[in-house]
């Protein structure tokens, strides 16, 4: 009986759905098909839709004949440096957000939203001009540091917003027992807004991941994240499109992976049911 | 006690942020090529007064309104598609929101060069589909033809940002009580109708808060067009802070470099007061 309205939600949802998905996806499987394609083969006949043309030659070279092991190396410990860092400062400022009435509360609050809309060309420029004076470029900590800018500001609202959804309820009951207010967030307040800070923690290592421009200007010969070691890849003739391709499906894999993660975490809401009964 | 919880995140903030945009100012009013130091000499607003007399400038300014004018509306069109799409039910609807986000994860360097083998005018898949459809009798360079650049970047990041508007706007569609579309077709309301005086009302709050921000982030943001096209064909590419980028990058001069960013920044302000003025309203309550 369902029949006729089975159709008509196929044709009108399902299948523009579908396009829409296509559209998305088909890039990004583009290039996936072009690095499995290889160097000869794609000169000469195009990228390989079978398949039977598919080898992982593109990727092997990726490994044996680049340095993008290091390159990814460099990345990760940018990443969980500017996370770490990022975390560090926020927790305790999006708890003195959310649980003090204090003189200046608003201003300091819409300072780093403020900060986080400042164009990137506005800070890389001094800071470039800063870190060469006291030797920080090309160092993980300067890049760290230059990530910084962006995840602080972003952890500090995240994470105020996060620890607002706990009940003030709690922490008074633990002051109460005899807590001290550090005790108190530590002991009661901490473990509670962990899926918070793993979300935004996830988030932060993304961003610092992708980052590309910071990563250009402010690092080097020693450090190169995978951002600007994927163009450095283009031949110096010749685009080699397989290689690079392989690349980028090679960098973009981590955080798109932990992307797809958080993004279900995001959705199945926080820390409802704490303070039941 | 809150001073001493929000010392560290200060402190960082000031040293990495505010101090660097201080020397920003700063630099702008001074002559300063970084190879040269010792010639560095205060100008004053010699830079500014440059900068007004500089046709790039204006050439920048004019595609970064037609950057911004062009990829935040067709971002959110598209975005509001999606989202009404994948607030109706169907049965692969979770793997569909998680697919659709996939642009929206990837580092903008690889969908820049993504798109550049896309556009490639000889091995791309995009002529060759397109010659293949008959849309066009020979294979069309995208990026090197001046008058197709520009909106050819567009496309790329209308396809990057809108799973972003999707999201807020799925988000916003789910907030809005499904009585109101019981009654409405009760009293005979055609589906447009609906939309217009149920979803739209809706959604309206989202769609300023996402839109504002998108502005903000899409005027700032100039990195798929630098690995993409790096500003040229001659100027066809260039918005504001990719000049800035440009000129402090190539020429290292960072005192004209610096000016073309700080003019850029008061000119977004406007945009930025108008987020921040809605956001805090928010917190307020």
């Amino acid at each position: 009986m369902n029949k006729p309205s089975t159709f008509r939600r196929i044709i009108t949802v399902d299948l523009p759905v579908l396009i829409i998905v296509l559209f998305a996806m088909a890039p990004f499987a583009w290039m996936v098909l072009t690095s499995l394609t290889p160097t000869q083969a794609l000169n000469a006949t195009g990228v390989s839709i079978s398949p039977a043309g598919w080898s992982l030659d593109n990727y092997m070279r990726l490994l044996q004949q680049t340095s993008f092991l290091g390159n990814m190396l460099d990345s990760l410990i940018i990443a969980c440096g500017t996370m770490a860092l990022g975390l560090a400062v926020a927790v305790t400022a999006a708890y003195a957000f959310s649980r003090f009435r204090f003189t200046g509360r608003k201003l300091l609050m819409l300072q780093f939203l403020l900060i986080n809309m400042f164009p990137i060309v506005l800070l890389i420029l001094p800071l470039f001009v800063l870190m060469r004076r006291v030797g920080l470029l090309d160092t993980h900590f300067g890049l760290i540091l230059a990530n910084a800018t962006v995840a602080i500001p972003f952890a500090v609202w995240m994470l105020t917003s996060y620890v607002g959804a706990i009940p003030k309820s709690l922490d008074e009951a633990a002051m109460i027992d005899g807590c001290s207010r550090l005790t108190a967030l530590r002991r009661v307040v901490l473990p509670l807004m962990l899926p918070g800070i793993i979300s935004t923690g996830i988030y932060i290592f993304i961003t610092a991941w992708n980052e590309y421009l910071y990563a250009l200007t402010l690092g080097g010969r020693n450090v190169r994240p995978v951002t600007v070691a994927i163009q450095t890849l283009i031949g110096e003739y010749q685009i080699e499109w397989g290689l690079l391709a392989a690349g980028a499906v090679v960098g973009a894999m981590p955080a798109t992976i932990l992307f797809l993660l958080v993004q279900r975490r995001l959705i199945g809401g926080m820390t409802q049911g704490a303070v039941k009964g | 006690m809150p001073y001493m919880l929000l010392a560290p995140a200060v402190l960082v903030t000031v040293f990495i942020v505010f101090f660097p945009m201080v020397q920003a100012l700063a630099t702008s009013f001074y002559d300063l090529i970084l190879w040269k130091p010792n010639a560095s000499r205060f100008v004053g607003f010699g830079n500014y007064v440059k900068l007004f007399a500089d046709p790039v400038f204006w050439t920048a300014l004019g595609n970064t309104a037609i950057w911004i004018g062009l990829t935040v509306p067709l971002q959110m069109a598209l975005g509001l598609l999606t989202a009404l799409l994948l607030n109706r039910e169907f049965p692969w609807r979770g793997l569909a929101r998680g697919l659709i986000i996939i642009p929206w994860a990837l580092p903008s360097v690889v969908i820049a060069l993504m798109w550049r083998w896309i556009y490639d005018p000889n091995t791309g898949v995009l002529n060759d589909i397109l010659i293949y459809l008959s849309v066009v009798h020979s294979a069309v360079p995208w990026l090197a033809d001046p008058d197709l650049a520009l909106y050819a970047i567009i496309a790329t990041l209308t396809w990057q940002g809108f799973p972003f508007f999707a999201v807020m706007i799925l988000a916003g569609l789910q907030g809005i009580p499904k009585s109101h579309y019981e009654a409405a077709s009760i009293d005979g309301a055609s589906t447009w109708r609906q939309f217009v005086h149920i979803t739209l009302p809706g959604i309206a709050p989202v769609l300023a808060t996402a839109g504002l921000l998108r502005v903000i982030w899409v005027a700032n943001s100039m990195d798929v067009i630098f690995v993409m096209t790096g500003g040229g064909p001659g100027y066809a590419t260039h918005t504001l802070p990719l000049y800035a980028f440009v000129r402090a990058r190539q020429n290292l001069d960072f005192g004209y470099g610096t000016t073309i960013a700080v003019t850029f920044t008061i000119l977004l302000g406007a945009v930025v007061a108008l987020y921040l003025a809605r956001t805090m309203r928010e917190v307020e309550r």
